[in-house]
């Protein structure tokens, strides 16, 4: 990626404190009283509210009794991503969200710091949770190792398919080890969950792009059934003047360099203007901040309630000091050599469109100039419909769909977008599917 | 203000609240302190022929959140010399007057231990005797301890002999390590016990390390029986008090002991008959800062209620505690939950379903579309029997009550109605899960 132009001044340790875990840790008697708080309730909404349906209570009791082994089979059992989505999940707005403690007008159980203390035993002391069973003869490709992909690969492994698992990138792992917050979760976290998937006797592919390495058709003549995990593609262009500008960036691209080179080697400007305020937006500002930006101006054409970013992450952009801008519209991205600056106009709700929500319609004599050295575009992606034309897979609504019995999709390319609990339950489902129709088939 | 002030077979005693003989009790100092801090009286920890201990000596039972629910030791007697604690003894009645000091003894049985080791005492000037023949650990297996206090006539026979001597009141420690402890009581009152005093600790192994295979607390690999206390052993203590203070042939005042932590703890021995309470686990768990809360509490109580002595309220529960088949067949109650308050955690409904009536009916509010808000269980009244089960499982304090249903016929009990007479009001039905369905 071309990188920003001014190196960060912080120190190496300052950079360390900026992205080092944002949670810490429980410690083992802190868990003990975690643990001792939850009420063990029959049928629990936590579990109901969990995507993958970890039985929440189940594995806290375990950390109860000093079962931690038996904690995190509960978890990795039902999520292999069980370790990400702890540090990583919406919680607030999924298990601790439903925790019935908050009928009672008390905190939740803080059961994402209760998930990683049980899956950190697990990942520290590599404990092999699961077995692989005796291969029935029958192959399972998967394309793509991002978390639907790895779900599925488990779940396969573990059922006797020989699972090859394709992926372009260099490292497995997909947006967790290219794309959460370093301060969330880092690659090496990632990839060491991954590695307790391949451990199973999963092959991974590396560096294999499917479509220009290998057809798709050859992977469907090869394989007995074939998972589609791909993710999604680009991030949506704003279609603006000045928007090929040196010093403009994807905020996808922005987060991977990076989580993959160390922090005084990703460069930042002094002032930077994020557009969009999705959760992916968010990440990149507070990092922007983090790297040592002085300003940060999150800019966002409709309101503080419309954004898509949970109130969670607005809170976190708030306290990194990131400035919100609404009803603010990006109209031109200004500079000759470089950006410069960005041109915006004023917004106001008008008319419904249809999608129900108001539209943001332009404010007369409003345009106003932000001036900035570097601007991160987070608009979201755009489905892979290069991929999807490969795969002969059809797209609906922004969403890759297999009509194919023997072709199945699930996770980012599938839902438009979500988070890595939807991913790991959509690859667990296609799993499941993928065993249930082989099994029919009789492969 | 309530007046807390007690006369205790002959003991004086500024409030009801002694610490009892164990570790707290063991110097001049500490007992000084707990003085200071409020306490009453305090029964000096046994002295006799000195001991020595072993490392590693009390196990403790955590339950969820709480530490030290249930707490054993294998501490024996005093390990200091009878010199010395004589000497101090004698400093703390000197220094403290007013407060009620009693000597815990344990010698060997014989007549002229006995003897002397009372007259030694009572030469420091204390207030009371009070003869352990409970600790089940260590002296048991040197016949003392339990080993007397489990055959009702050694009590009686060292009685005597302390009684032949005695001139302060003499109170009998029980030990609650046998089928009935009136038989105990019964004896330590015939061989002239002025008072009585229970529970001692109750026999026990505190658990087992799983890595050594050491039963705890362990001692270089090994452990051996020791006496439990604490909290989880008040339910024990209550019943055998109310034993005691019942029985028509024990008539003396009661002293009680047993997982006393709170006011409420105090209040509800006193009630039971107690006239005084002592207390070890939860000074050893808090300090002796604990009093200031427990008299606070009792005399808040006590104030609010009318009470204005102890002797107004010591023993006000006795008359309550009968037979079963003294009990009240046509006494009907229903639980009710008040659906405000539920948080829908079902546990009532897990609890009655697995474990009592089956007489919550469970509704499945997400398949129904309902939302969150909506009741997610409801009792089945004409099933319910009123057990109490989901009121105690419940988390929601206030939210699961047991409600009266009245009816028309007069009270009848199972002794009245095995003779024949009284008729029983028509009772819920016992349901199985199989004749309803769960979807309602």
């Amino acid at each position: 990626m071309p990188t920003p132009d001014v190196t960060p001044t912080l120190s190496t340790e300052q950079l360390e404190r900026n992205f080092a875990d944002i949670a810490a840790p429980l410690t083992s008697d802190a868990a003990l009283l975690e643990a001792a708080k939850c009420l063990f309730c029959y049928d629990a909404p936590c579990t109901h509210a969990c995507p993958t349906h970890i039985d929440v209570p189940a594995f806290i009791k375990k950390i109860e009794t000093g079962n931690l082994k038996g904690s995190a089979r509960v978890i990795l059992d039902a999520n292999p991503m069980g370790h990400s989505c702890a540090r990583a999940c919406p919680v607030e707005v999924l298990c601790e969200g439903a925790c019935v403690l908050n009928d009672r007008d008390e905190q939740p159980i803080k059961i994402a710091l209760l998930q990683r203390h049980a899956t950190d035993y697990a990942l520290e002391h590599k404990l092999a949770l699961f077995e692989p069973a005796e291969l029935n003869g029958k192959k399972v490709a998967i394309v793509g190792a991002g978390p639907a992909g790895l779900s599925c690969a488990q779940d396969l492994r573990r059922w006797g398919y020989a699972v090859t698992v394709f992926e372009a990138n260099d490292q497995p792992g997909g947006l967790n080890t290219y794309g959460i917050a370093e301060y969330k979760l880092r690659a090496e976290t990632a990839l060491a969950e991954v590695q307790m998937i391949l451990d199973l006797g999963v092959t991974l592919r590396t560096g294999v792009s499917v479509g220009r390495d290998v057809s798709f058709d050859e992977l469907e003549r090869g394989f007995d059934a074939v998972f589609v995990g791909v993710g999604l593609g680009a991030t949506r262009r704003l279609e603006i003047p000045g928007e090929d500008l040196p010093g403009v960036h994807e905020a996808l691209a922005f987060i991977e360099h990076l989580k993959t080179h160390r922090y005084a080697d990703t460069r930042v400007g002094r002032a930077v203007v994020v557009i969009g305020a999705g959760n992916t937006a968010i990440d990149a500002a507070t990092q922007a901040k983090r790297l040592g930006a002085e300003h940060v101006t999150i800019v966002y054409r409709r309101a503080a309630d419309d954004m898509p970013a949970y109130d969670y992450e607005y809170d976190l952009a708030k306290r990194d000091g990131c400035e919100f801008r609404f009803h603010t519209a990006p109209k031109r991205i200004l500079g000759v050599d470089h950006v410069t600056g960005i041109e915006c106009v004023r917004t106001e709700p008008g008319e419904p469109g249809a999608d129900g929500r108001r539209r943001p319609v332009e404010v007369p004599e409003s345009t106003h100039v932000i001036e900035c050295d570097m601007v991160i575009k987070a608009l979201g992606q755009v489905v892979r419909d290069d991929f999807a034309r490969a795969a002969s897979l059809t797209i609906e609504d922004g969403r890759m769909v297999s009509t194919k019995p023997t072709v199945f999709v699930g996770g980012d390319c599938a839902n438009g977008g979500a988070e890595i609990v939807n991913a790991a339950a959509e690859g667990k489902r296609a799993a499941a599917a993928i065993h249930a129709y082989l099994q029919e088939t009789g492969g | 203000m309530a007046d807390l002030r007690v006369n205790f077979a002959g003991i004086e005693s500024p409030n009801p609240f002694w610490l009892a003989s164990g570790p707290p009790t063991n110097t001049y100092d500490q007992v000084a302190r707990a003085f200071d801090a409020g306490w009453g009286g305090a029964v000096w920890k046994t002295i006799g022929e000195p001991i020595i201990n072993v490392f590693s000596r009390y196990g403790s039972v955590d339950v969820g959140l709480t530490r030290m629910m249930g707490f054993n030791n294998i501490e024996l007697i005093t390990d200091r010399p009878l010199e010395d604690n004589l000497r101090e003894i004698a400093a703390v009645k000197r220094n403290y007057p007013d407060h009620a000091v009693i000597v815990s003894l344990m010698v060997d049985s014989k007549r002229e231990a006995w003897h002397e080791i009372v007259r030694r005492t009572e030469d420091t000037g204390a207030d009371g005797l009070e003869l352990n023949f409970g600790c089940p650990h260590g002296m048991s297996e040197r016949g003392m301890g339990s080993a007397v206090g489990q055959v009702p006539d050694y009590t009686c026979q060292i009685v005597e002999w302390v009684k032949e001597v005695a001139i302060t009141p003499v109170i009998v420690k029980l030990t609650p390590n046998v089928t009935d402890i009136t038989y105990i009581a019964r004896a330590a009152v015939k061989g002239g016990a002025d008072a009585l005093s229970l529970i001692n600790t109750i026999n026990s192994i505190v658990g087992v390390d799983l890595e050594t295979f050491a039963p705890l607390p362990a001692v270089g690999g090994k452990s051996s029986h020791g006496g439990y206390c604490g909290p989880a052993v008040k339910p024990i203590a209550l019943h055998m008090v109310s034993a005691v203070a019942r029985d028509p042939e024990v008539r003396v005042p009661v002293s009680g002991i047993g997982g006393i932590a709170t006011w409420r703890d105090a209040a509800e021995f006193i009630a039971l008959g107690a006239g005084t309470v002592q207390v070890c686990t939860a000074v050893m768990h808090y300090g002796f800062r604990i009093v200031e809360d427990l008299r606070d509490g009792l005399e808040n109580w006590m104030d609010d209620h009318g009470h204005r002595t102890l002797a107004d309220v010591c023993g006000r529960a006795l008359p309550n505690v009968v037979s079963w088949e003294d009990l009240d067949l046509n006494y009907h109650l229903v639980a009710r939950i008040d659906q405000d308050k539920c948080i829908q955690c079902e546990l009532c409904w897990v609890a009655c379903e697995d474990g009592a009536h089956q007489a919550i009916r469970r509704i499945d509010t997400r398949e129904a579309g309902n939302g969150k808000r909506a009741p997610a269980v409801e009792i089945i009244e004409e099933a319910c029997v009123g057990c109490n089960l989901c009121a105690a499982v419940c988390p929601v304090r206030g939210c699961i009550s047991m409600a009266q249903v009245p009816n028309d016929h007069p009270g009848v009990t199972w002794r009245d109605y095995a003779a024949g007479k009284g008729t029983l009001a028509p009772r819920s039905e016992h349901f199985h899960t199989a004749t309803w369905s769960p979807r309602g």
